[in-house]
């Protein structure tokens, strides 16, 4: 059985015309921008000195290959052509020094974000925390970053157990988020839309499946979006799915999930308060739907093997009411 | 004495007795240093097929031949058996085999630390093989960051194996730097002063002092972990004050160099083709050693380029940048010294000098990669990426792999004292040099475009999945091509044409002794008046007499000039080395179940060094 998976074309308001979701070469943030400049510049500047040496070794092996009738090229030529070869090399080794020099500058931390999101990483997920102004009320989502578009967002990385990477190409260049040793990221999106990001660094068994989204919206949206989160899960309306919360808060589900205003307190697992509205789950595994949501809960291992989510024996009933209830957890 | 008659008594005292008793107990170098060369290349052919296995599994999304424990175990293989049970001894070995022949002495400095120091490396490659097929290989990457290899994360012995390992090679890595570096320090042929060293046992010397001072990093490293796991002590453990990032500086401090260490030999042998196939000296002798030594020097000032994205202090990234682009200049100074030598001699197009024009094509991609990862801004982009994947093996089997092979064609007759079939080196050649490039080059772009390493698997909407079956279908063309290389190498170690003594008509000492050489490699020690003793064929090598014939003495020689100083008496067979290197394998695997093992293991460890190192009385005070 398979869940559905998410299509580049599924996800909503995905970046247009780009070719693809998670790549350096389409940089929608200022700092992926700066550094794609510098990777351009770099790699016509490499590709240019390749050539160069390229044309000189076929001219040697060439001019070798032809009689000596030619005579002797003098040890004095020879010593002044290589010399001048390495002056070339430092001079242009020197300049891409530099070029890198600026381009760090110019990809730095600002003095001030007007945002600031805490992102945990744990194997294999990533935890999101919102802080408001008041640093009191604060909320969680997981494997999915909300951001105002054309805003600097510092974004603060911490580990919860090994080292990952927090690495969304088309916004920034990756960092490390390294066990008591919290790093900063400045994130920022020129243009509304989904961006994918991956860990980078490997962090055991289900590295492979451990994407986050990136979701810039426009200020007014993403003040709304706040508000909505904010708020507590709401009691389901729907019989199957009032079922379903009964059943989920009887069952192992609740010690390591939260659900704000339910007696769920867990906290190994994704606060799933308002896992309805995320894109996806499993970080970036499937689509959320009714469908991928049983899936993953009937047999999270088949899906993603050796993750942290144990197997609970359910019955189809309580299985499809459960799914029913995540699912409306908007 | 007559030449046959010196033979003989010659013979006599240095041969090796046949049977199962002398292959244990040999100290020749000759005879270990191929038992080392076979066995790297027995560990290249398991790693290459381990990564057949990964692109079997990446051809596809989803694809669901191997799981995420098994891939990681494989990666983690492919790359601790390259790095550690390949690369860095195959380098190794060739300078044991070579080294002694191309300074002009009957054998290497310590013949039983030498014997040691190749029990304790099949040792080490045996454990970790022996554990991988009983599924308990490790899988935390050839890096073994922490915590992921630490005692939270890495149940079970997984980690330990990988940890015992690395000090196996360590061992080994180690004893063999010594004895090169003495070798070729005090026991050079009379008049091989240091200018007139040949450029492969100069690399073979620089390559030996960047062991000497980069194994002590990852001895702390791998002991450090040793003892968080089995002892419990947190050096690693942020919450008791411990530090994530000490490993790497530790491990990167030891692991950049290790790339020179690679290169370093490698370089050597290009220099010994290229001199050779172009019938000339290789230009800028002294630019050359300079180079050598300056990157040297240099590999140990950026290590940090690997920790790019790990949140350091940016004016310290600053410099690693600009020393990490500063080794470009080295690297483009040697190829620019080859190139002239190329432009002004007269190429012969044999297969070891083709590997060596391809070596040129390849490395200067990897280089060139190179500077691109030394920049802080792009590195961010690509590390961690398939455009590092790609990077690393344009430097490590364009920059190595590429010369060694090309080593093994120039230098099989000396080895083998049979000659390698031209055709076949030639298709060989030809498969791995396309089926490299199109293999690796694709994952540089892979990597730009979001492929992180060291994953499994990755999913159908991803655009990786056309460059992926690409990229594993050409990994059979490059395969076949070494398989064509193997299947030469033994047929022709078997019935290939028999060799001269100088069949490519080379100018340093190695071949001045007939192929492959006598157990006392030359039956009258030569003298060397100039960086290239033979190339003067009209003119026989003149030679010192002296030594005695009945009982094992290499002449020493002083440092700078090789002025010789004394004779040295040099020891003989003996089993105790690999008594030895048994106790001390015996109590570094016993010790992964208990620290107690290092008390009891060190008892037979003791008795068998006390065996080793038992007087045997002064020979010249009894005569």
């Amino acid at each position: 059985m398979r869940a559905p998976r998410i299509g580049v074309l599924s996800t909503g308001i995905l970046v247009s015309g780009c070719s693809g979701s998670q790549s350096a070469l389409n940089p929608y943030g200022a700092p992926a921008i700066h550094v794609e400049h510098l990777i351009v510049g770099i790699v016509v500047l490499s590709g240019a000195i390749w050539l160069l040496v390229m044309v000189m070794l076929a001219l040697a092996l060439r001019r070798g290959r032809r009689a000596e009738a030619e005579g002797q090229t003098s040890e004095g030529r020879l010593t002044m052509t290589v010399s001048a070869a390495v002056a070339v090399t430092v001079a242009t080794i020197a300049g891409m020094t530099i070029a890198s020099f600026y381009t760090t500058r110019s990809v730095g931390l600002p003095q001030s974000a007007a945002v600031t999101i805490t992102v945990r990483a744990q194997q294999w997920w990533w935890q999101v925390i919102y802080t408001g102004s008041d640093g009191t009320s604060t909320f969680q989502t997981a494997n999915e970053i909300h951001i105002p578009v054309g805003q600097d967002v510092r974004l603060q990385l911490e580990s919860a157990d090994v080292v990952h990477s927090f690495w969304v190409p088309s916004l920034a260049g990756k960092q490390d988020l390294v066990p008591g040793r919290p790093n900063d990221l400045l994130l920022r999106a020129e243009k509304r839309g989904v961006y994918r990001g991956q860990c980078a660094e490997f962090c055991g068994l289900q590295h492979s499946h451990m994407a986050v989204m990136v979701i810039a919206e426009a200020p007014s949206d993403y003040a709304r979006w706040i508000t909505s989160q904010r708020a507590n899960a709401m009691m389901p309306a729907d019989p199957d799915a009032a079922s379903g919360q009964a059943t989920f808060l009887a069952k192992p589900c609740a010690a390591c999930h939260t659900i704000r205003g339910t007696l769920a307190t867990g906290t190994t697992g994704p606060d799933l308060t308002h896992i309805g509205s995320r894109q996806t789950i499993a970080a970036g595994l499937v689509e959320t739907t009714r469908g991928s949501l049983a899936a993953w809960i009937a047999d999270p291992q088949t899906l993603k093997p050796g993750n942290n989510m144990p197997m609970v024996p359910l019955t189809s009933i309580e299985l499809q009411n459960i799914s029913a209830y995540m699912d409306s957890l908007k | 004495m007559e030449a046959g008659e010196l033979d003989r008594r010659l013979g006599a005292t240095w041969s090796t007795p046949p049977g199962l008793w002398g292959a244990l107990s040999t100290v020749d170098h000759k005879i270990i240093g191929r038992r080392y060369i076979v066995t790297a290349f027995v560990f290249l052919a398991l790693g290459g097929v381990l990564s057949l296995l990964m692109r079997l599994q990446l051809a596809q999304p989803e694809a669901r031949f191997i799981g995420p424990d098994r891939y990681n175990q494989i990666f983690t293989m492919h790359g601790s058996n390259m790095m550690f049970l390949f690369a860095v001894p195959v380098m190794q070995a060739m300078a044991i085999y070579l080294v002694p022949l191309m300074v002009g002495t009957r054998h290497i400095a310590f013949p039983r630390l030498n014997a040691f120091s190749y029990w304790m490396y099949l040792a080490g490659g045996l454990l970790l093989w022996i554990a991988f097929a009983v599924d308990t290989g490790p899988d935390v990457g050839w890096f073994a960051y922490v915590p992921l290899s630490g005692p939270q994360y890495a149940a079970g012995k997984r980690a330990d194996i990988w940890a015992q390992m690395i000090t196996f090679t360590e061992v080994s890595a180690l004893a063999i730097a010594v004895e090169i570096v003495v070798t070729v320090f005090k026991q050079r042929a009379p008049g091989m002063s240091l200018d007139r060293i040949p450029l492969f046992v100069w690399s073979m010397l620089v390559t030996s002092f960047l062991v000497i001072l980069a194994m002590p990093a990852i001895m702390i490293a791998s002991t450090s972990l040793i003892l968080d796991r089995l002892v419990g002590t947190h050096f690693f453990n942020p919450a008791e004050g411990g530090d994530v990032l000490l490993w790497q500086h530790l491990f990167w401090f030891f692991g950049h160099p290790e790339v020179y260490i690679i290169f370093l030999p490698a370089v050597g042998m290009v220099s010994s083709i290229v001199a050779t196939f172009t019938q000339r000296p290789v230009f800028g002798y002294l630019a050359m050693v300079m180079a050598l030594i300056a990157t040297g020097v240099l590999a140990f000032g950026l290590w940090v380029h690997h920790m790019f994205v790990a949140g350091l202090p940016r004016l310290g990234e600053s410099f690693f940048t600009a020393s990490s682009m500063a080794i470009a200049v080295p690297a483009g100074l040697q190829i620019f010294c080859w190139l002239a030598t190329i432009w002004a001699g007269r190429p012969i197009f044999k297969a070891p000098f083709l590997f060596v024009i391809g070596f040129i094509v390849v490395f200067v991609i990897g280089g060139l990669t190179g500077v691109m990862v030394a920049s802080v801004p792009f590195d961010t982009q690509v590390h961690d990426t398939y455009f590092v994947v790609a990077h690393f093996h344009y430097v490590l089997v364009g920059g190595a792999v590429f010369p060694l092979l090309g080593a093994v064609y120039y230098w099989f007759p000396k080895l083998t004292g049979r000659m390698m079939s031209e055709s076949l080196g030639r298709w060989s050649f030809g498969l791995i040099f396309s089926g490299f490039n199109l293999t690796f080059f694709p994952m540089h772009i892979l990597g730009l475009q979001g492929m992180p390493r060291r994953i499994y698997t990755y999913q159908p909407e991803m655009p990786w999945a056309g460059l992926n079956m690409f990229i594993s279908l050409s990994g059979i063309i490059l395969a076949a091509g070494f398989l064509l290389f193997f299947i030469d190498a033994i047929r022709s170690a078997r019935s290939g044409p028999i060799a001269p003594a100088n069949p490519w008509g080379a100018s340093t000492l190695e071949w001045a002794t007939s192929s492959p050489p006598p157990s006392y490699n030359f039956a009258r020690l030569p003298v060397v008046e100039s960086l290239e003793p033979l190339s003067d064929r009209a003119d026989p090598l003149g030679f010192v007499e002296g030594l005695h014939t009945d009982r094992r003495e290499v002449l020493i020689t002083s440092v700078v000039e090789a002025r010789a100083e004394a004779r040295e008496s040099s020891v003989g067979n003996s089993i105790w080395p690999l008594l030895a290197a048994l106790a001390t394998s015996a109590m570094l695997i016993w010790s992964i179940f208990t620290p107690w093992a290092v008390v009891w293991g060190s008892i037979p460890i003791a008795i068998a060094l006390i065996g080793w190192f038992w007087p045997k009385g002064d020979p010249e005070d009894e005569s």
